[in-house]
């Protein structure tokens, strides 16, 4: 693997320009001051309850992510590029599920094979010809993004469910904020703290009817959940009720929440809910997680639910290597941002290249997430890599496989001082009924190990403040 | 608003008091049963607690009769338990759990209370304490309240979120005087012992004390402590916050204020009114006439079955 590109000092240690004052400023700061600056925002995400949960771990239920306090720096110009691209990408998903959900077009002109969507665990059958409002499917978006040069971003992954993580890109911000003010009087960042508005623009902007003020709701599974204290957070700066499945009830084909006043009608769902979960009469008969009915509200057209039922046909990682075709298929362009090279392991002569070339290059699984299940080739020793083989062998269609890209790195404050570390970024891409927004920037995850390439939470993967710079 | 987090609110608030009202039967009891006996001090001070504290019946499963209840036992039993729901250790578990479950509909500073004293409550060992440390723990938890109580009363909106989690704290404040009360009403009956006596004198004490009421008694009354004028002060005089008289007096008016927000009266409202009028227009020679005892369980009933029509009404 070659020398991977460093954000801040490229390759040759020339600083970047984007770079320059935060280097100044690093230097001038005593690595003490910054460990106790770490450590004071620490306490602070303690102290607010900014945890998250790793299923599986005992004694564990609440830990912290790791935060880091060296920003991660884009220029508007890169920041320019991401943004069209994403919508773009967001765009092209939309269509895609629309398409598979109804005429299957897609699929008739052969550019995506059919089983990808029939045999497909997140295909649901119920939303066939199932019209949605304002035909919009994927209304959230989370697009994992890696780089590895000045001029080279890929896109790694589709998040088109219920992508997670916008929490910590505003909490990181105000941290900052609080810590740092220095260090923003000398650069201009572009503010995130109008996601908020930015979401509820768009969820009420997605009201299945016009006339009233829609009321808005986050569905929840509950405190346990990996991800609640961010559930709550949204809620929180949306001014919405976050309910959990038993607060809302199904009458006549209309959604109710329970309120100290009796029922009130509810319009849309953000819910961060996984499909099987939703109606135990529709999916999983023994979710009690969900609400019984809410599907045929669905299906009625009296309740939105965002993002849409069934848009996981959309993000798996076999699906993920037809992006570029798909793109062109719907949109009549090039992809803006380009996909990792992807082997498909279902094709038999991508399985063979695969299978011979094992230790250099990562394996996932198509529907796996959270960085588990993978096969990073050059970090596996023989009888791990020998493992997967089998594995690879019995089930091929389970598994695509890409290069072992150099993923780029920033400075990162570690216990020997500042060093880089590999990062990704995860921007969120909202689509309303009137039109997309992203807010500059996104979550900045680093693998807080040296030369770790899995930046995941669950994998003790950390997180910066992402900056998009305003000139 | 959701009935659920009304729901948890109130139940946040209930939580944060029982835990208080526990931290100070503890403290008496201590105070008690190390004061000797020809002052008034008892041998069974710790079974009382046992009984004010409403955990009985699993205490004596797990310990073996009241009148032999020990000190250890009695102090793990109350304050740091996973065994008995009401533990104070548990109180802090299941007042956090319904504070993350409400985040959204509680101010930051109410919620850095609740998290920053469950965080802390790992710091005391899990072992039997010492005194000392048995005493900065109690001191731990009053103050959590006292933060808890002024978050509250500082940073909340005056809306129907405020309006239950007051209601919560009142009835808990109210049932946990009245089971005080309950436990030791023989010992403010005129007819046992001579009244004024040096041995009842503690036990009267450590009543107030137990309600933190001990100096208010004096600028009250500006009179020596006699039996029947701490049941007045616990149970009738409005100016002492811990009285049956004064919960009832903001339980009506928050329940009422819920009412006109909703723009509707029900069963839980005319409750509280009646239970209220009950206090406003008696003096303590009627009650003790009728029966102190007789009142107090009807008190402690009547209470259970507002807490029923309260959740009956808005919180199902």
């Amino acid at each position: 693997m070659r020398q991977a590109f460093d954000e801040m000092s490229s390759t040759n240690g020339h600083v970047r320009p984007a770079y320059e004052t935060l280097k100044q400023w690093l230097s001038t700061v005593p690595q003490d001051v910054l460990d106790h600056r770490r450590k004071e925002a620490e306490y602070i995400f303690r102290r607010i309850g900014i945890t998250f949960a790793v299923y599986g771990e005992q004694n564990a239920q609440e830990r912290l992510i790791p935060f880091d306090i060296v920003p991660r720096i884009l220029t508007k110009d890169e920041w320019g590029r991401l943004s069209k691209g994403l919508e773009q990408r967001v765009k092209a998903l939309n269509m895609y599920i629309r398409d598979v959900y109804s005429k299957r077009e897609v699929l008739k002109a052969g550019v995506v094979p059919e089983d990808l969507v029939y045999k497909n665990p997140a295909f649901r059958p119920e939303m066939n010809g199932q019209r949605v409002p304002h035909d919009l499917y994927v209304h959230i978006a989370g697009i994992d993004i890696v780089r590895t040069d000045p001029d080279t971003f890929y896109v790694l992954e589709d998040n088109a469910r219920t992508p997670s993580g916008v929490s910590y890109m505003l909490e990181n911000r105000e941290i900052m904020l609080r810590l740092f003010p220095e260090l923003f009087s000398m650069h201009k960042v572009a503010p995130v703290e109008n996601y908020a508005d930015d979401l509820l623009a768009t969820l009420r902007s997605l009201s299945p009817h016009g006339g009233h003020e829609p009321n808005v709701v986050i569905l929840t599974p509950g405190i346990y959940n990996s991800a609640y204290y961010e559930h709550s957070f949204l809620a929180d700066k949306l001014g919405v009720d976050l309910v959990e499945g038993r607060d809302l009830f199904v009458k006549d084909g209309i959604v109710f929440m329970r309120t100290t006043e009796g029922p009130k009608r509810v319009d849309v769902i953000y819910r961060r809910l996984d499909d099987d979960f939703l109606d135990p009469l529709a999916f999983r008969p023994d979710s009690v997680l969900g609400v019984p009915g809410l599907m045929s509200a669905y299906q009625a057209g009296n309740v939105t639910l965002t993002n849409a039922v069934g848009t996981g046909v959309a993000d798996d990682k076999a699906v993920y290597s037809y992006m570029p075709e798909i793109i062109r298929f719907y949109l009549g362009e090039e992809p803006l941002l380009p996909n990792v090279p992807t082997w498909r392991c279902r094709e038999a002569d991508h399985l063979k290249y695969v299978l011979e070339h094992l230790p250099e290059l990562v394996v996932k699984e198509v529907h796996g997430s959270g960085g588990y299940g993978m096969l990073v080739g050059p970090a596996a020793d023989k009888a791990q890599i020998e493992k997967f083989r089998e594995k690879l062998i019995a089930d091929p269609g389970n598994f695509i496989a890409q290069p072992t890209l150099a993923l780029s790195t920033c400075p990162t404050l570690v216990e020997q001082g500042i060093a880089p570390r590999h990062v990704d970024l995860r921007p969120f891409i909202l689509s309303g009924s009137d039109k997309v927004r992203i807010v500059p920037g996104g979550l900045t995850r680093v693998a807080m190990k040296e030369g770790s390439l899995v930046v995941n939470s669950s994998q003790g993967g950390g997180t910066k403040d992402t900056w998009v710079l305003d000139a | 608003m959701l009935s659920r987090t009304a729901d948890n609110l109130y139940w946040l608030s209930r939580y944060v008091e029982r835990a208080d009202c526990l931290a100070r039967i503890l403290d008496v009891s201590q105070r008690l049963a190390y004061t000797p006996v020809t002052y008034g001090g008892s041998t069974n001070e710790w079974g009382s607690a046992v009984l004010t504290a409403g955990v009985s019946d699993l205490f004596t499963e797990r310990y073996g009769p009241l009148e032999e209840a020990k000190e250890e036992q009695v102090v793990s039993f109350l304050a740091f338990e996973a065994e008995n729901p009401s533990s104070i250790r548990n109180c802090f578990e299941v007042a956090r759990t319904n504070a993350r479950s409400v985040r959204t509909a509680l101010t930051s500073e109410m919620w850095e209370v609740i998290n920053t004293a469950w965080i802390e409550l790992r710091n005391f060992p899990n072992r039997a304490l010492t005194r000392d440390e048995l005493s900065r723990f109690l001191a731990f938890v009053k103050e959590t309240s006292l933060r808890f109580d002024g978050a509250t009363f500082r940073t909340m909106l005056r809306n129907d979120a405020y309006w239950f989690s007051r209601c919560g704290a009142q009835l808990e404040r109210s049932d946990n005087t009245a089971r005080i009360l309950d436990v030791k009403y023989h010992v403010l009956l005129p007819e046992k012992e001579h009244v004024g006596g040096p041995l009842d004198y503690f036990q009267w004490a450590s009543i107030l004390r137990s309600v933190s009421a001990l100096t208010a008694f004096h600028w009250v009354y500006r009179d020596s402590v006699k039996p029947w004028l701490v049941a007045d002060l616990l149970i009738l005089n409005r100016q002492m916050p811990r009285s049956l008289a004064a919960c009832y007096d903001n339980l009506a008016r928050n329940l009422d204020d819920i009412a006109s927000a909703y723009g509707r009266q029900g069963p839980s409202q005319r409750l509280a009114r009646s239970m209220l009028a009950r206090l406003t227009n008696r003096n303590i020679e009627d009650i003790f006439q009728t029966g102190l005892h007789e009142f107090i369980s009807g008190f402690i009933s009547d209470n259970n079955k507002l807490g029923a029509e309260i959740k009956e009404q808005y919180l199902t």
